[in-house]
């Protein structure tokens, strides 16, 4: 019997894995626009995006999407549970997204065009990281609707969640700019990301150690024996990630601080997951319980089988087409 | 603020929230089907006339795709946040239709995206092409699967139900193709093209009303406003007949709704056609009616006596709120009916060798611009208000589908969506016309090489637009 909740659990966790890391270098540079001196440089900044900047959103449509289609009751309850910064983060978004296009289409509002492309990136990262710290502490649940109040989410946890995702996200916008550009603009990237990389590293030890007061499930599943013996190779990957981002930003590496960045991602998300598991939404309702039925779960993985795969080709070709430094003034519009 | 009912503001906000959105994809489908075409045409002839027109319509293009995109996200979280009964029930069953759609139109689209955008001096003449045609099959396959899951909703078949009560599947292909996916797929991008159509004619008849004042020749504007009424006098009429179809496919499964579209409450033989009316709900009567003597009765049965269903067959509960129904679908037959008129009118002109010197139908093309736009929405207000009060037609009620909502929440958010989407969208709108101001063509196209962009946009940032026509011209023209 082949467990296709469980399948699609993981590929679910591979479409917001894959959001997180291609969309949070675009909102981290949205982010850290405002402190880029020079306009021109700000516009070389953004325009490292703008070819790519609606496909990674397109991996947020497929978890939204997703969710829905293979665990709709997961997407019933933790959306409700989330109205306020889920809404706060489209409308984020909306502000980034037309920037891109607003920016050199205005003419005296370009300012504002701009601010909204910051701000908009800064709340959508805040958003998100809110709407994740709320998850990590649980959600109210009555039958298969969400059974709390519409402040739940705010807490000092979720808040935390929130800055450090923001300030994880200028870490990659950062790093990818190292790696992207040349000049007065890398430079100035080269020192975020110096900042930022030691407050992500920061961050990721002060959540990491909240966590296992929140909730119980979490302090047994990361030091009960066995347990802590395998488990334990997780912090450790993070903290030798994170004096070999240090070491490389120092020696002004270009390409394996960005990497580096990423694996910082992925083993904070491996953490994650690793607490979560087998919960969909904690602390009571597991992957299992949300899934869709087996027919709607097959009926989809045949699409994801045979269209990820090209999905992945095609999205590596646009990169491919792109790549390289961007210099100052080769605008594509 | 127990005054305010948490689930007409949640419904408020999704008709705010998609009537926007529509606008953009609609667009989208029919502007990236013409440009392939002419990028098409300019491979194929090698004529910079069509390049020309190409790049015009690319920069549009590129506008109105950003905000369908940003409106659009919206809508995948929306069903969660405030529909959250029906996203649990409908969630097995339409959650894989969107699936799809993501995965093979979204993805599609977004990523040849940037290559039709960006790519020309990166790529290849063909491999661009190829990109244009991907962007262009992206937004078919979108349009294909939402208007399934649309379809879905207003002619479930193929499912049963569970034990914690959501729907399954349990034939994937009835459920796609369930009984009206067919004819409104067909009609909407239909629609979706004569929308286009009607949009790309109206702005070149400006520019030939421009030509004439200024005694130039313009061939870019004249190709356009060409293609553009040829669209019109072939399409147009095909919209007609299919859009009849769809209407008595409407009678078969929704007869409610096509009974308020007619305005038909009592059950009748030789129902008449209502060309003017004013629905009288408490009276169960339509006030100061106007109509062709036992057209309806014809149209839906092709009979003069056929009998039409009324609204007395539903209880009062189980019926759609007439007047919406009623004058959004005149609204729309009108213009269709108009957009007909103008592609015969064109025709005729064509013969006599007149089409780009009769200024009386550049002047209503002009006007005739957005035509398709408010069509489209007038004939989406139809089908949506029309299947109402259910969700799910005749299986989920509106009422019993939202999420445990709360009234000042979905308030605000409402309120932040009216506010944010009139400013953002508005200004979209405003650089989308700054752009259509722009002359097509040879001067238009000033900074053709597409390297020397960034100097004059920061040229002409510097210089209030108004002032200096030519600055913007460039603007534009990059």
């Amino acid at each position: 019997m082949v467990d296709y909740a469980l399948i699609w659990a993981g590929l679910i966790a591979f479409a917001v894995l894959a959001y997180i890391i291609l969309d949070g270098f675009d909102l981290g540079i949205g982010i850290m626009s405002p402190f880029i001196k020079e306009k021109e440089d700000r516009e070389t900044a953004m325009n490292t995006i703008a070819p790519i900047w609606d496909g990674n959103e397109t991996w947020l449509v497929l978890g939204g999407g997703g969710l829905f289609a293979v665990f709709p009751l997961a997407y019933s309850i933790i959306l409700p549970a989330l109205y306020m910064p889920i809404i706060l983060m489209l409308l984020g978004l909306i502000f980034r997204g037309v920037a891109f296009e607003f920016h050199w289409r205005a003419t005296k509002s370009q300012h504002l065009w701009d601010k909204g492309f910051a701000i908009g990136s800064l709340v959508a990262a805040l958003c998100q990281g809110i709407a994740l710290g709320a998850l990590v502490q649980g959600i109210a649940v009555d039958g298969r609707d969400y059974a709390g109040g519409w402040w739940d989410w705010l807490t000092p946890f979720s808040l935390t969640t929130g800055i450090a995702l923001a300030v994880g996200y200028v870490l990659l916008g950062a790093t990818w700019l190292n790696m992207k550009t040349t000049g007065s603009l890398q430079k100035q990237s080269l020192s975020i990301a110096k900042i930022a990389g030691v407050a992500t590293f920061g961050f990721i030890g002060l959540i990491s150690l909240w966590m296992v007061f929140i909730e119980q499930q979490y302090l047994h599943r990361w030091f009960d024996t066995p347990n802590i013996y395998y488990l334990s190779v997780i912090p450790i990957l993070v903290l030798i990630v994170g004096v070999s981002l240090f070491l490389t930003l120092k020696k002004k590496r270009e390409v394996s601080p960005f990497l580096l960045s990423i694996s910082l991602f992925l083993l904070s998300y491996i953490g994650l997951a690793v607490s979560f598991f087998p919960n969909l939404v904690p602390p009571s309702i597991s992957l299992w319980q949300a899934a869709a039925p087996d027919s709607s779960l097959k009926f989809l993985l045949v699409g994801a089988a045979f269209l990820l795969p090209i999905i992945l080709a095609y999205t590596t070709y646009a990169y491919w087409v792109f790549r390289g430094k961007v210099k100052e003034g080769e605008a594509y519009h | 603020m127990e005054f305010l009912d948490p689930v007409l503001l949640a419904r408020i906000q999704f008709a705010f929230t998609i009537a926007f959105h529509i606008v953009f994809p609609g667009l989208s489908i029919g502007l990236a089907a013409y440009l392939a075409v002419l990028e098409g045409l300019w491979l194929k002839t090698n004529k910079k006339i069509y390049l020309s027109a190409f790049k015009y319509w690319l920069k549009i293009f590129s506008i109105i795709f950003g905000m369908g995109v940003v409106s659009g996200v919206v809508m995948s979280y929306q069903i969660g946040t405030n529909w959250s009964v029906f996203s649990d029930k409908t969630g097995p069953i339409l959650g894989p239709l969107m699936g799809y759609e993501v995965l093979s139109a979204f993805f599609l689209e977004a990523g040849f995206l940037g290559v039709m955008l960006f790519g020309m001096n990166k790529v290849g003449k063909k491999l661009h092409f190829f990109a244009t045609l991907m962007v262009a099959l992206g937004t078919l396959m979108s349009a294909f699967w939402i208007l399934s899951a649309n379809s879905w909703m207003q002619t479930p078949t193929g499912y049963s139900y569970n034990e914690v009560g959501q729907f399954v599947a349990d034939d994937w292909f009835e459920v796609i193709f369930n009984p009206s996916f067919p004819y409104r797929l067909a009609h909407m991008v239909t629609a979706a093209f004569l929308s286009t159509a009607f949009l790309v004619g109206g702005v070149s008849a400006w520019h030939l009303l421009k030509e004439r004042k200024e005694k130039t020749k313009n061939e870019t504007a004249r190709l356009m406003f060409s293609m553009a009424m040829w669209m019109a006098a072939i399409v147009a009429p095909i919209q007609l007949i299919i859009g009849d179809f769809h209407g008595l496919n409407t009678l078969e499964h929704q007869p409610a709704k096509v009974a308020a579209m007619e305005g038909n409450y009592q059950t009748q033989k030789g129902a008449p056609l209502l060309l003017f009316g004013v629905p009288n709900d408490e009276e169960e009567r339509v006030d100061y009616a106007i109509g062709i003597p036992k057209m309806a009765s014809y149209i839906l049965t092709h009979d003069f006596d056929g009998e039409l269903v009324g609204l007395d067959q539903f209880a009062k509960e189980d019926r759609p709120n007439t007047k919406w129904v009623f004058y959004s679908f005149r609204v729309m037959v009108a213009i269709g009916m108009g957009m007909i008129a103008i592609g015969l009118f064109s025709l005729f002109l064509r013969w006599r060798g007149r089409l780009y010197d009769n200024r009386f139908i550049h002047k209503i093309a002009v006007w005739f611009a957005p035509s398709g736009i408010v069509a489209t929405i007038a004939g989406w207000i139809v089908t949506e208000v029309g299947r109402q009060p259910y969700t799910v037609y005749g299986l989920l009620r509106t009422y019993d589908s939202h999420s445990p909502l709360d009234a000042p929440a979905v308030a605000t958010s409402l309120v932040l969506f009216i506010i944010v989407y009139f400013l953002v969208f508005g200004t979209g709108i405003v650089y989308t016309l700054r752009l259509m101001k722009v002359r097509p063509g040879e001067r238009g196209k000033l900074a053709d090489e597409e390297s020397k962009v960034k100097s004059s946009v920061t040229l002409s940032n510097r210089l209030p637009h108004e002032s200096n026509k030519e600055a913007l011209n460039k603007e534009g023209g990059e």
